[in-house]
């Protein structure tokens, strides 16, 4: 059926649920290139006003991308949980904006909720929610996952630890692996992008990162993200895999263009569970995510890249992931073109990934040939850490010398604990006042010269 | 410009003493060599080994930073970045915006080209904002450009397009030609076109609409914090606009002598699998580089 609206005299008509999203989208560069975005800043209005009016329950009679098609619509259509629904049903999209801004909506209800809403529902609210509204919802939310240690805790911020190296090297691995540690940064995972995805190497890093987890008694996990058939065939012959890793998307066909099913990812899901490797508890799955992913696979069934990311999330849910990341500004100016665009990206991300129940973090980042610099990061993760961020992604110097670009630094995580009075996962903080590592503030203490015993791991490997 | 480049000496200079000991040769007559024209040069170098003063006398990470570019054990002012780094980093990232925004200059490639004859065509992406916005209009032909492109029986085209670092087509693109076509005996060779706004997939378009049976796209590559002058090449044999992928193409990257490959590596390994392609009648994956050497295959323009 077909939307209309009317502003300024002029009517305004949208003829699928799909481009009634799209018109109603902030801003991108992405939707432009995809020839989906509104016409005029008149239309875009025009659109969320039509939104506003269309009841929640549309949703679920009205797939963006057809039930038949698309196993990703199938998975979010036959797991919708009715009861969980039922507070909200009667809604429309913009009475349920203030639903989730009024003090009814707690943390309790929310969680509550969580299974009752499916991705399109939260796109679409999204789209009608300032980035205020989307810092004050996302931060009423809790979601709470574990392995080693524990992420999304009340007060608490993680980070990844990436210590990228381009050729793999481990010496130069464990470099960067130290620095980390040293400022305080790896309870969310010390993850890796290996260089090349084969089984040998990825291996050799999985035995790095776990020698040094086990050596120290660390109480965080690893991963080196490979492809999950990659992982699959390892964990089958014995080789020490924390959590499995998959990069996934918002429809089939641009989990394809990733090489990857929903098949794929029950085997592997089963696999990582059956290893038993978590202590305080067995989210075992890490996905990352991003805007503008499926339009680069021209997989995008002519849905807004907004909409299709949060429809990866359905994806995501299903295997009780302990992190999930939104890789925000890694894709490049033609989906997400400046600061601003990132900014609001981060907010619509994290807002739909913890509507949706996920442990959502962050890589706040750019390219080089975006329109941003080290200023937008350090607005970006002041405002993502306020939304109740359960992570973020931490590189040496916020620079990735494998992946070239631009992320948070270790440093920056430092400032946004002083900041906001965030601590680490509970048992990593710890782990660090037990080697020392924390001052009397509960803050990192600055370690200068090579006199901590940690210095170990860079001293065996530099010799 | 004097009170600044002072200013910015004395800072590179200062950083640069600690490194002495540490990287002798190397670093410094690579910073002697680039101070008089990049001053942002020297501060990458710096930049990249120089934490030596923030962690006084740690022979730990001087050895450590033997082993990685990363930005490590850089210190602390607070929570944040001590400000050499912090300025640093700014450094490295003015290069690389600098490398994607300024502008190409035709000439430049055309005067370095003495005796070859050149032609000089637009993309449909009309200025640097939307190209960057646009991939598919860098893809492109303008319209008019192609109509005015010679045509003939020609064995291969080189295209000399800006991409994302204009700044690598003007030092290195024009001797990439030079050395390649020297190996190129007996081929027929087009008038070298220089595409400007362009991705890789011009090349398919200009290929197509010369009648060459090979393009060889010579492009400024996505500048990263360690280098923005990074040169790629893409060949593609037969290439038809709208079908042609990214898995028909071979592609060597970091064309950037002397930290990456040099031009006559880049010359003879190009040389090798041109005549390869030709030989086999195709590029992408099953044309294999079997010359010893795998080169880091970036993503695709």
């Amino acid at each position: 059926m077909s939307y209309s609206s009317v502003l300024g005299g002029e009517r305004y008509r949208f003829e699928t649920l799909a481009r009634l999203l799209a018109a109603a989208s902030p801003e991108r560069s992405g939707d432009r290139l995809a020839g989906l975005a509104a016409a005029s800043e008149r239309e875009r209005v025009a659109a969320r006003r039509a939104l506003a009016e269309v009841p929640l329950a549309r949703f679920l009679t009205e797939p963006v991308i057809p039930y038949e098609s698309d196993d990703v619509t199938r998975l979010i259509l036959d797991t919708h949980d009715t009861a969980a629904f039922a507070p909200v049903a009667g809604l429309s999209v913009g009475e349920f904006r203030e639903w989730l801004l009024s003090e009814r909506a707690d943390a309790a209800a929310l969680a509550a909720l969580a299974p009752g809403i499916t991705p399109e529902m939260a796109a679409a609210v999204s789209k009608l929610m300032g980035n205020a509204d989307l810092v004050a919802v996302a931060r009423k939310v809790r979601v709470v996952t574990a392995f080693r240690s524990t992420i999304g805790l009340p007060g608490r911020l993680a980070t990844r630890l990436q210590p990228n190296h381009p050729t793999d090297d481990p010496a130069g691995v464990a470099a960067a692996l130290l620095d980390g540690l040293l400022l305080g940064s790896g309870d969310a995972v010390i993850g890796i992008n290996p260089a090349t995805d084969s089984p040998k190497a990825v291996r050799d890093l999985l035995e790095l990162l776990d020698g040094v987890i086990r050596r120290y008694a660390i109480p965080t996990q690893s991963c080196v993200l490979s492809h999950v058939t990659t992982s699959v065939d390892l964990m089958a012959r014995g080789a020490p895999v924390d959590l499995v890793f998959q990069s996934i998307a918002g429809t089939q066909a641009a989990n394809a263009s990733f090489g990857v099913t929903l098949g794929l990812l029950d085997e592997a899901y089963e696999a990582a569970l059956a290893l038993e490797r978590g202590t305080v508890g067995q989210n075992v799955m890490y996905f990352e995510t991003g805007q503008g992913s499926a339009l680069s696979a021209d997989a995008h069934h002519g849905v807004d890249q907004q909409t299709v990311e949060a429809r990866a999330y359905a994806v995501a849910r299903r295997y009780r992931p302990l992190l999930v990341n939104t890789v925000v500004g890694f894709i490049g100016p033609e989906y997400l073109y400046d600061g601003r665009q990132i900014l609001r990206a981060a907010l619509e991300d994290h807002f739909c990934g913890k509507l949706l129940g996920l442990p959502m973090g962050l890589d706040i980042c750019y390219t080089n040939h975006a329109d941003a610099d080290d200023d937008d990061i350090a607005t970006m993760l002041t405002v993502l850490a306020v939304a109740g961020a359960s992570f973020v992604i931490c590189t040496p110097g916020g620079d990735d010398i494998m992946l070239n670009y631009q992320s948070a630094s270790y440093h920056d995580a430092l400032y946004l604990r002083e900041v906001l009075g965030l601590r680490p996962a509970p048992e990593f903080e710890a782990w660090l006042d037990s080697i020392g590592l924390l001052d009397e503030r509960g803050g990192i203490r600055e370690v200068s010269g090579d006199g901590h015993p940690l210095t170990a791991i860079g001293k065996e490997l530099a010799a | 410009m004097s009170d600044v480049a002072v200013q910015e000496g004395e800072f590179v200079g200062e950083a640069a003493v600690g490194e002495v000991a540490v990287r002798a040769g190397e670093s410094l007559a690579e910073a002697a060599v680039r101070t008089g024209d990049q001053v942002d040069e020297v501060g990458l170098q710096t930049g990249e080994f120089g934490g030596e003063t923030a962690v006084p006398a740690s022979d730990l990470w001087s050895a450590l930073r033997r082993r990685t570019q990363a930005r490590i054990g850089l210190g602390r002012a607070g929570s944040a970045l001590p400000t050499r780094h912090r300025l640093e980093l700014q450094a490295a990232h003015a290069a690389a915006r600098d490398a994607v925004h300024s502008p190409f200059a035709p000439d430049v490639i055309a005067a370095a080209l003495p005796g070859t004859p050149t032609v000089r065509v637009r993309s449909t992406a009309s200025d640097r904002l939307t190209y960057l916005q646009r991939p598919d209009l860098g893809r492109r032909l303008d319209p008019v450009d192609r109509a005015h492109l010679p045509t003939g029986e020609w064995d291969v085209v080189f295209v000399v397009a800006d991409g994302l670092s204009s700044r690598a087509v003007h030092e290195h693109a024009a001797v990439v030609v030079r050395e390649t076509t020297a190996r190129l005996g007996g081929w027929n060779v087009a008038p070298v076109v220089l595409a400007e706004q362009a991705r890789v997939a011009l090349g398919d378009d200009v290929a197509h609409a010369m009648g060459a049976a090979m393009a060889v796209v010579l492009i400024g590559e996505r500048p990263g914090m360690s280098a923005a002058d990074s040169l790629g090449a893409y060949l593609t044999h037969r290439p038809v606009p709208g079908t042609t992928t990214d898995a028909d193409r071979n592609c060597l990257s970091n064309i950037r002598p002397p930290r990456g490959l040099s031009y006559e590596r880049a010359a003879a390994k190009l040389a090798t699998l041109m005549a390869r392609a030709r030989e086999l009648g195709l590029t992408g994956v099953g044309l294999k580089d079997d010359s010893g050497h795998e080169e880091e295959l970036e993503r695709l323009l």
